[in-house]
């Protein structure tokens, strides 16, 4: 009697994509600007070699800076699903990639006790129970599985141990999954893959190999009023030509947490609602706090705006 | 770019295929690691990349081989160097250089004031100090970039085949143009323009010049470094520009930049270095075996012990002690392991800091109550009392004082660091104390900012004090600290 049932689902040959999605990093920036996401040449450049080369993107950068926004804005480009895995310390297995249902598996054998006369053997059984059925995909297996076109997003993906990454690999190379009782699982169709990550270790560099990097950094003044323009309806273009030139001076001092774009977003946001037309010193102070979030970096802020034109 | 081309061999594939392995040579030179399946990524990265798309060609190569951002800078001055621009205008020789940009000025130039000069040599300094001002003042990139292109052919003065590095023909170029009197006349219009300028709006306006200034700088150095490599070949300049990664700059001789860079560099650092040891401290290790919970948890194994289960594990945070040299030589390297020891401060049960110069001062205070760790030292710098005579390092006398007011502090949990090039200028060692120091001490290390191979040379006498120690280390960069601080943990 085997142990395990044999495969049942040999490995596929990966296909290749018979059209690409994308026709140039230029198709890619105009995509993703039509959904809201304004993309310099760097990030449609990566994007565009991601799905053309079929390799999973690593989005570095400071927080609130739009990385897991972008595998979002991507899947709603491209009309895929977006399949998300949040990575925390302590994900195994059984939550990133699939899982056994043991309830529903005893209940098939219990209900196998009641009707024992039937005269099923236990290899019956057991080849049964380690089957589809039984099967509770996650995320990543997700992903693999899926038919249909889908965006994988493995977000902040620092947050796992470094022995956890090694559950990746497989995966980011091959797209595929090997199940001890199933067999491999291959991919039919190449998911888009971005992982995220904040930096707070360095990733293996085994994951790093596999991977196309790119660093998302706090946006240049032209971009990120743009970007203000774009997702603050309402707001005057002086107005956020002012809120960028200051929200880039507060970046320059030495601070424990700089202002992301989503902050800036935010204040820019705030001051529409307070029906502000132009910001002074006393206004920019007084709705400091939503821009910062330690009051330290508040209390310093707030002194340097005051100073008149300080000498740095 | 402007319609020049890449310095590659014509459309072969072999000739990129060639060209990029020597770019990742150049890559490894620079300290940025680059592994085999990395390279062959890139190749064929750049199957897929109009390769007249000079940016998209250098995102393709940065996406596929710099896997970590710190290393950015370095692959574009890289990258810069090895595919630079080619052509006529990049010519040292005097000619070669003006036509078309001159023609560009000229055409621009073309209001009454310019007096009718014709010919592209005709411009006169103060015209292009003139134009250099308006161009600022609109932050007319192009006219900017033609601007650095004129000011590079007549300032620096570069002559083929001269060797000289390129930092002396930045130097010539930016005394002739007088960035800082052109900053002072900037504001000056911009505040004629706009009377009733608010302070922030002034200093904002400041702020968007200073951008454009260096802006302006960073395009008269790439020019420059273009001149030189059409003159003396890709591989010579690239060894001369080649710069540390920050990880990599010396405490003791990074200039005021690579400071900068270093005190950006030093906070995600310790914010990893603390995750990385909260993280060693909890992982892999079990306290002892509960016994109570065992026996509890057996009653459903029917009394067998078949689960046992242990003490939450407590390991004690080691304490601190930091003894700190100050003085001029060795001051940065001093601040950044303070800034780095208190960024990291929850991992220690404990962490007094002590400086000194020939006097000694404990400063611990300094850094309670306040979170902002630079103002701490900032206070250390004008208020700490460290001098006793004449304000040049003695080890011997700080260390006796030590020992006579903290002395009996030093308990059998404590680590003590001491930080320094131990150049005593010749004064009593009092190597005891260390002795002492060291017997009630759990640990004691010294932390050197020099090479190790100037150790005990002149006046230094780290090895008689590092005999006492557990271990000296050479500390000249972040690298190395970072590797010393989690040893410590």
């Amino acid at each position: 009697m085997t142990l395990f049932a044999p495969y049942r689902k040999d490995p596929e040959p990966v296909t290749e994509h018979s059209s690409p999605r994308f026709e140039s990093p230029d198709s890619v920036r105009k995509g993703l600007a039509s959904v809201a996401y304004l993309a310099n040449e760097g990030i449609a450049g990566v994007v565009f070699l991601a799905e053309r080369l079929g390799k999973p993107v690593l989005v570095e950068g400071p927080a609130g800076t739009g990385k897991t926004q972008l595998a979002k804005s991507v899947a709603e480009m491209t009309g895929s699903r977006l399949i998300r895995l949040q990575c925390y310390e302590g994900l195994d297995e059984s939550k990133a990639l699939y899982e056994w249902n043991y309830k529903k598996q005893l209940l098939r054998i219990q209900a196998e006790r009641v009707t024992e006369a039937a005269g099923e053997t236990w290899s019956d059984i057991e080849e049964d129970i380690f089957s589809e059925p039984f099967l509770m995909t996650r995320p990543l297996l997700e992903a693999i599985r899926a038919e249909e076109p889908v965006v994988l997003l493995i977000d902040e993906v620092d947050r796992v141990e470094v022995e956890t990454e090694a559950l990746l690999l497989e995966i980011l190379s091959d797209y595929q999954v090997s199940i001890p009782e199933l067999g491999t699982v291959a991919a039919t169709q190449i998911p888009l893959v971005f992982l995220t990550s904040n930096n707070t270790r360095e990733l293996s560099e085994a994951l790093k190999r596999r991977c196309l990097f790119l660093h998302i950094d706090y946006p240049d003044l032209d971009r990120e009023k743009e970007i203000v323009l774009t997702r603050v309806p309402g707001i005057t273009d002086s107005l956020a030509d002012q809120v960028v030139r200051i929200v880039r001076s507060i970046r320059g001092l030495d601070l424990k947490k700089a202002p992301s774009v989503s902050e800036t977003l935010d204040w820019a946001r705030t001051l529409v609602l307070l029906g502000i037309q132009s910001v002074d010193a006393a206004t920019a102070t007084e709705t400091l706090n939503i821009l910062l979030k330690y009051q330290t970096d508040i209390d310093k802020a707030a002194k340097d705006l005051a100073a008149p034109s300080s000498q740095r | 770019m402007d319609g020049t081309e890449l310095s590659l061999p014509p459309g072969s594939s072999a000739g990129i295929l060639e060209s990029v392995s020597g770019f990742v040579k150049e890559l490894r030179n620079a300290g940025i690691p680059v592994s085999l399946t990395e390279n062959l990524d890139a190749v064929e990265a750049l199957r897929h990349v109009p390769i007249e798309d000079r940016d998209a060609f250098k995102y393709a190569l940065a996406a596929t081989m710099v896997k970590n951002n710190a290393h950015w800078k370095t692959f574009e001055t890289v990258f810069e160097v090895y595919f630079s621009l080619q052509g006529r205008r990049y010519q040292i020789s005097g000619d070669g250089g003006s036509d078309e940009t001159e023609d560009l000025l000229n055409e621009l130039v073309g209001s009454p004031d310019s007096d009718g000069h014709g010919s592209g040599e005709g411009l006169t300094q103060e015209q292009l100090a003139e134009m250099l001002l308006r161009a600022l003042m609109d932050g007319n990139d192009s006219m900017l970039r033609a601007i650095a292109r004129t000011a590079v052919t007549r300032y620096a003065g570069m002559e083929p085949g001269r060797p000289v590095g390129g930092t002396y023909y930045l130097y010539r170029t930016l005394r002739q143009l007088d960035l800082e009197s052109v900053m002072a006349k900037m504001l000056d219009r911009a505040k004629d323009a706009n009377t009733d300028q608010s302070d922030l709006e002034e200093r904002l306006t400041r702020e968007e010049f200073e951008h454009r200034l260096d802006a302006l700088r960073r395009e008269i150095e790439a020019e420059i470094r273009r001149r030189l490599v059409a003159d003396r070949g890709a591989e010579a300049v690239a060894k001369s520009v080649r710069k540390p990664l920050p990880e990599d700059v010396d405490f003791m001789h990074a200039s005021r930049e690579e400071l900068a860079a270093l005190r950006k560099a030093i906070t995600p650092l310790t914010r990893k270095l603390a995750v990385r040891l909260a993280r060693k401290r909890r992982h892999g290790r079990k306290g002892p075996l509960d016994f109570r919970s065992t026996v509890r948890h057996s009653l459903s194994y029917g009394g067998v012990p078949a689960d046992p289960r242990f003490r939450y594990p407590r390991p004690s945070k080691p304490e601190i002690m930091v003894v700190a040299d100050i003085s001029g030589s060795v001051a940065a390297f001093a601040r950044f392991t303070l800034q780095m020891v208190y960024a990291i401060s929850s991992q220690f049960s404990r962490v007094r800091s002590f400086v000194f110069i020939d006097g000694i001062d404990e400063v611990t205070d300094y850094f309670k109550g306040t979170e902002d760790i630079s103002a701490a030292i900032q206070r250390i710098n004008t208020e700490a009392d460290v001098i006793w005579v004449d304000g040049h390092s003695d080890y011997g006398h700080a260390f006796e004082v030590f020992w006579d007011k903290w002395g009996r502090d030093v308990n059998p949990k404590t680590t003590v660091l001491l930080l320094g090039d131990a150049r005593n200028n010749y004064h009593a060692a009092q190597t005891w104390v260390l002795a002492e120091v060291a017997k009630k001490a759990r640990h004691m290390y010294w932390l050197n900012p020099e090479p190790r191979s100037y150790w005990d040379t002149g006046d230094s006498i780290v090895g008689q004090y590092a005999a006492h120690c557990d271990g000296a280390f050479e500390c000249r960069n972040l690298k190395q600290l970072e590797r010393f601080v989690e040893h410590l943990g």
